[in-house]
C-alpha cells in the first residue's frame, strides 16, 4: 500500500493541458521548403527518397507519402529542404497533403459540423493493422496513455467494430489482411467513417510499389482524416481528430 | 556481429544437411537456414544456407555452409530429429520449393508469393472427441495490436493445442530490399522491416554493407548505435511489462509504464528526431551525442531510474501478480534448447544466448552489457527477466554517458551534407550474415552479392519466426484466459515473421 502511494507520487500530473499547443522537441516532421534555386537537371533528393514523395521543379513533398526519414536534406546541393517539429499534419483531403514553397502548410482541417453533432463527444475507434510494422500501432496505442490522454475526449479505442465509430487503418493493406479489413468494416453500423494513420496507409509509404497489397478498398471508402507520419505522431492523430470534430477549439 | 563468406565454395544439398546434423547433434544451435532460387548466370535449382553457432565460445564465429539443391528436390526432413529446425524448412519449402519428406508440420509461414490471399486455406489440425471445442481469435483482435490469428483446442477449460496461422502482415520485404535504390539508400526501408526494433535492424543492414564494402567505423559510430539499440531495448520492454500489467488489469503500475516509456522515447527523439530511433543510424554514420544531448540523455534515465526500480519492487511484492504469473506458460529449458528459442524468451527459460556477449568485432565487447538468465520459463521469468534486462541497459546506459574517454561526437551524423551521397562497392560473390541483439533476440540480415558486386539476396529473419512455435508449446494445459499474458510475456514481432 505504502509502495503504491509512493509509485502515485512519482508519476505526478503527466497529461498534457494544451495538446494544440505541444510541440516535441527534436521531432523531424514538417518538411520546410525554401525559396532558392534548384540546381538544373538535379534529382538528388528523389533518388534519396525512400518512398518516391518527392517530385521537383517546382520541389514538392507529399506527406501522404513520406515517411519523414530526413534523408532527402542532406544530398540536396542547394539546402532546399529541412525540417520542423510542427506535428500539425493532419487532413481531410488528400491533396492538402502536398506541400511546397508556395504553399508551405496543410490547409487547415475545417469542422464538420455534421460528424461533430454526431461524435463530437463519443468516437469509438476501431483499429486494423493491415501490413503495419508496429511503430503506428504503438502510437494508437500511446493516445491512450497519461500523457496524451485521448479518453479525455470520449474517444476510446474499443475491442469490436460492432460497437466502433471509425475504423483506423495502419499499413499499407497487404492482399492476405484486405480480406479480414473488409469483414471488419462491414461489421460496423452506420454511420462510419475510415482514419488512415501513417504514411503506409495514405499512400502504401515505402511497400507502395510492393506486389503483396491490395488496396482498392480505400479506393470504395475514402478517409474522413489522412494522418501523416512514419509512424503518425500521436499528437499528429490527435489534434486531427479534435480538428475535425471541433473539440475544445478556442 | 558480421560474418563475410565467399560464396563460391558449394556443396550439395545432402553433404549440407549431413553437415548440419553433425552440428546439431554436438550442441550447434542451428541459427537460419534458407534458401533462394539460382539466378540466371547459375545454374538452376536453389541455393541454400544454413549458419550454425557453437554457443559458449567466446568471440564466436559462425559456421555458415552452402548447399546447391536441384528445383523441387526432396530431402529427409531434419525435423523430426531436430524440433529446431521445423520453421526453417517450412520457410525453405515455401520460398523455394524444396520439399522436406517427413516433416510433420508442414504449413506455410506466411501465404508469400503464389500463395498469396488464401489464408482461408490453412490446414489447421483437429483435434476430435467428446466435448472438444475449438476457439478461433483473430487475425483483428481487441486491442491495438497486429493481426494473426489463433486457433485453441480445447477440452473443458484446458487447452490440448493452439495452433497459430500468421502471415497477415506479409508487406515482401525482402524483395523491396533489392529494388530500385542504391542499397547504401534502403535504410528507411529496414527501418520499417519491425518498427519497434528500427535501430536494430537499421544496425545490422548497415554493418552488413559497412563489411561488404570494406568500411570502418569510428568508435563513436558504434557507441552511438549502441545506446541507441539499448534505449530501443529498454522502450520496448517497458512497452511490454505495461502490457502486461494491462492485461492482467493492474492499472497503476501500466499506466506507470506507459509514462516512463514515453519519457525514454521522448529522450530518443531528442537524440535522432524520431521516437522508434528512426534516422539514429546510415551507412557508415550514426547520430552524434554532442555535450549538451548527453546531459539531456542523463538526466532523463537518471530520473527514470529509481521510478523504475520504484514500480518494479510494486509490482513484484504484490501476492496477486505473483499468483497469476507464475507457473503460467511455462517452457522448460530443454525444450527452449529443443524448439531452438532465441532472446530474451529463451534467456527467462535459462538458455544463455545473447549476441552481445558473442561479439568479439565492436563496441559490446569492450563495454558489456551485463545479463541474467532465469530458470523457470514461465510468465514471471519472462516478466522479470525484461524488467532486469532494461535495468541493465539503463545502467549500461548511464556508465556510458557519464564515461568522460568515450568519444561520442566523432561520428558521422547521417543527416549531414556528404554523408550520405558516397556510393559503395560491394565485394563482389559475397555473403554476409549480420546479427544485432534486438529486443526480442538476434535480428538477422544476410546480404548476397553477385560477381559484379550487385546484391542479389537479402534474407531477413526475425528472433520471432521461431520464438512463434515456443508460444503455441507455451500454451499446451494451460486455459485459454492464460494466453493473454503468455502472448504478452513473449511479445513477438508479427510483421518480424511475416516480412
Amino acid at each position: 500500500m505504502l509502495k503504491s502511494i509512493s509509485v502515485r507520487k512519482s508519476q505526478g500530473t503527466q497529461y498534457i493541458a494544451d495538446l494544440r499547443a505541444a510541440q516535441p522537441a527534436g521531432f523531424r516532421s514538417k518538411p520546410l521548403i525554401a525559396d532558392t534555386d534548384c540546381k538544373i537537371g538535379c534529382q538528388e533528393c528523389i533518388s534519396a527518397c525512400p518512398s518516391s514523395a518527392i517530385l521537383v521543379a517546382p520541389v514538392q513533398i507529399d506527406l501522404g507519402r513520406c515517411v519523414l526519414c530526413g534523408d532527402c536534406a542532406p544530398v540536396c546541393p542547394s539546402n532546399k529542404i529541412s525540417f520542423s517539429n510542427d506535428v500539425r499534419l493532419a487532413a481531410t483531403n488528400r491533396q492538402a497533403l502536398i506541400v511546397t514553397n508556395a504553399h508551405p502548410n496543410i490547409d487547415p482541417i475545417k469542422v464538420s459540423n455534421e460528424l461533430r453533432k454526431r461524435f463530437g463527444r463519443s468516437l469509438k475507434l476501431r483499429s486494423v493493422s493491415a501490413g503495419g510494422c508496429n511503430g503506428c500501432e504503438l502510437e494508437i496505442n500511446a493516445l491512450g496513455n497519461v500523457n496524451f490522454d485521448l479518453g479525455r475526449y470520449g474517444i476510446d479505442i474499443v475491442a469490436s467494430p460492432r460497437h466502433a465509430d471509425a475504423m483506423v487503418i495502419s499499413g499499407p493493406i497487404t492482399r492476405n489482411m484486405v480480406e479480414a479489413l473488409e469483414i471488419c468494416w462491414d461489421a460496423m453500423p452506420e454511420p462510419k467513417l475510415v482514419i488512415a494513420v501513417g504514411a503506409c496507409a495514405i499512400s502504401g509509404g515505402v511497400f507502395a510499389n510492393s506486389n503483396t497489397l491490395d488496396r482498392r478498398f480505400l479506393e470504395k471508402v475514402q478517409p474522413s482524416l489522412y494522418v501523416p507520419g512514419c509512424p503518425a505522431h500521436p499528437l499528429t492523430f490527435i489534434t486531427g481528430i479534435m480538428d475535425l470534430l471541433g473539440i475544445d477549439t478556442r | 556481429m558480421t560474418s563475410l563468406h565467399n560464396t563460391s565454395h558449394m556443396l550439395s544439398l545432402s553433404e549440407l544437411l549431413a553437415q548440419c546434423q553433425q552440428g546439431l547433434e554436438a550442441n550447434f544451435v542451428l541459427m537460419s537456414l534458407f534458401g533462394r532460387t539460382a539466378h540466371p548466370d547459375e545454374k538452376a535449382g536453389v541455393i541454400v544456407t544454413a549458419v550454425l553457432l557453437q554457443p559458449g565460445t567466446p568471440g564466436l564465429t559462425p559456421r555458415v555452409l552452402r548447399g546447391y539443391a536441384e528445383p523441387g528436390q526432396r530431402y529427409p526432413s531434419l525435423t523430426s530429429q531436430f524440433p529446431a529446425a521445423q520453421i526453417y524448412e517450412r520457410e525453405l519449402w515455401e520460398q523455394t520449393g524444396l520439399q522436406p519428406e517427413g516433416h510433420p508440420w508442414l504449413k506455410p509461414v506466411r501465404y508469400e508469393g503464389a500463395r498469396q490471399g488464401q489464408m482461408g486455406d490453412y490446414p489447421f489440425y483437429k483435434v476430435r472427441g467428446a466435448e472438444v471445442h475449438e476457439v478461433g481469435v483473430g487475425p483483428i483482435h481487441a486491442g491495438v495490436i497486429e493481426p494473426g490469428h489463433f486457433r485453441f483446442m480445447c477440452h473443458g477449460e484446458q487447452v490440448h493445442h493452439l495452433e497459430i496461422q500468421l502471415g497477415y502482415q506479409h508487406r515482401g520485404v525482402e524483395a523491396l530490399l533489392l529494388a530500385r535504390h542504391a542499397p547504401e539508400r534502403r535504410t528507411p526501408i529496414v527501418e520499417s522491416i519491425v518498427g519497434d526494433s528500427a535501430v536494430a535492424y537499421a544496425w545490422a543492414w548497415c554493418a552488413a554493407l559497412e563489411s561488404m564494402a570494406d568500411q570502418s567505423v569510428s568508435v563513436a559510430t558504434l557507441a552511438s548505435r549502441a545506446i541507441g539499440l539499448e534505449m530501443e531495448r529498454l522502450a520496448m520492454h517497458l512497452a511490454t511489462l505495461n502490457g502486461l500489467c494491462t492485461d492482467i488489469a493492474y492499472l497503476q503500475p501500466a499506466a506507470t509504464y506507459g509514462r516512463l516509456r514515453t519519457a525514454v522515447i521522448n529522450a530518443s527523439q531528442r537524440a535522432c528526431g524520431n521516437r522508434f530511433g528512426r534516422g539514429w543510424i546510415r551507412p557508415g554514420a550514426a547520430k552524434p551525442i554532442g555535450d549538451a544531448l548527453r546531459q539531456d540523455l542523463l538526466t532523463t534515465l537518471r530520473a527514470f531510474l529509481p521510478d523504475f526500480q520504484e514500480v518494479n519492487s510494486l509490482v513484484c511484492s504484490s501476492r496477486s501478480v505473483r499468483a497469476r504469473f507464475q507457473g503460467v506458460g511455462v517452457v522448460s529449458s530443454q525444450a527452449a534448447r529443443d524448439l531452438g528459442l532465441s532472446g530474451v524468451v529463451a534467456r527467462a527459460s535459462g538458455i544463455a544466448l545473447d549476441v552481445r556477449a558473442a561479439q568479439s568485432d565492436n563496441f559490446f565487447a569492450t563495454y558489456p552489457v551485463p545479463h541474467q538468465t532465469q530458470s523457470n520459463g514461465d510468465c514471471w521469468a519472462r516478466m522479470c527477466q525484461r524488467m532486469q534486462e532494461a535495468e541493465a541497459s539503463t545502467q549500461w546506459l548511464i556508465d556510458r554517458l557519464t564515461d568522460p574517454t568515450l568519444n561520442l561526437i566523432n561520428t558521422p551524423d547521417p543527416h549531414a551534407p556528404g554523408v550520405a551521397s558516397a556510393a559503395w562497392a560491394l565485394q563482389p560473390h559475397a555473403l554476409c550474415v549480420s546479427w544485432v541483439e534486438g529486443v526480442r533476440g538476434p535480428v538477422m540480415l544476410a546480404l548476397e552479392t553477385d560477381t559484379t558486386g550487385k546484391l542479389i539476396h537479402a534474407k531477413v529473419q526475425d528472433p520471432s519466426l521461431v520464438n512463434w512455435f515456443g508460444l503455441a508449446m507455451a500454451l499446451r494445459n494451460n486455459e485459454i484466459s492464460d494466453f493473454p499474458i503468455c502472448n504478452k510475456s513473449f511479445d513477438l514481432s508479427y510483421c518480424g515473421n511475416d516480412l
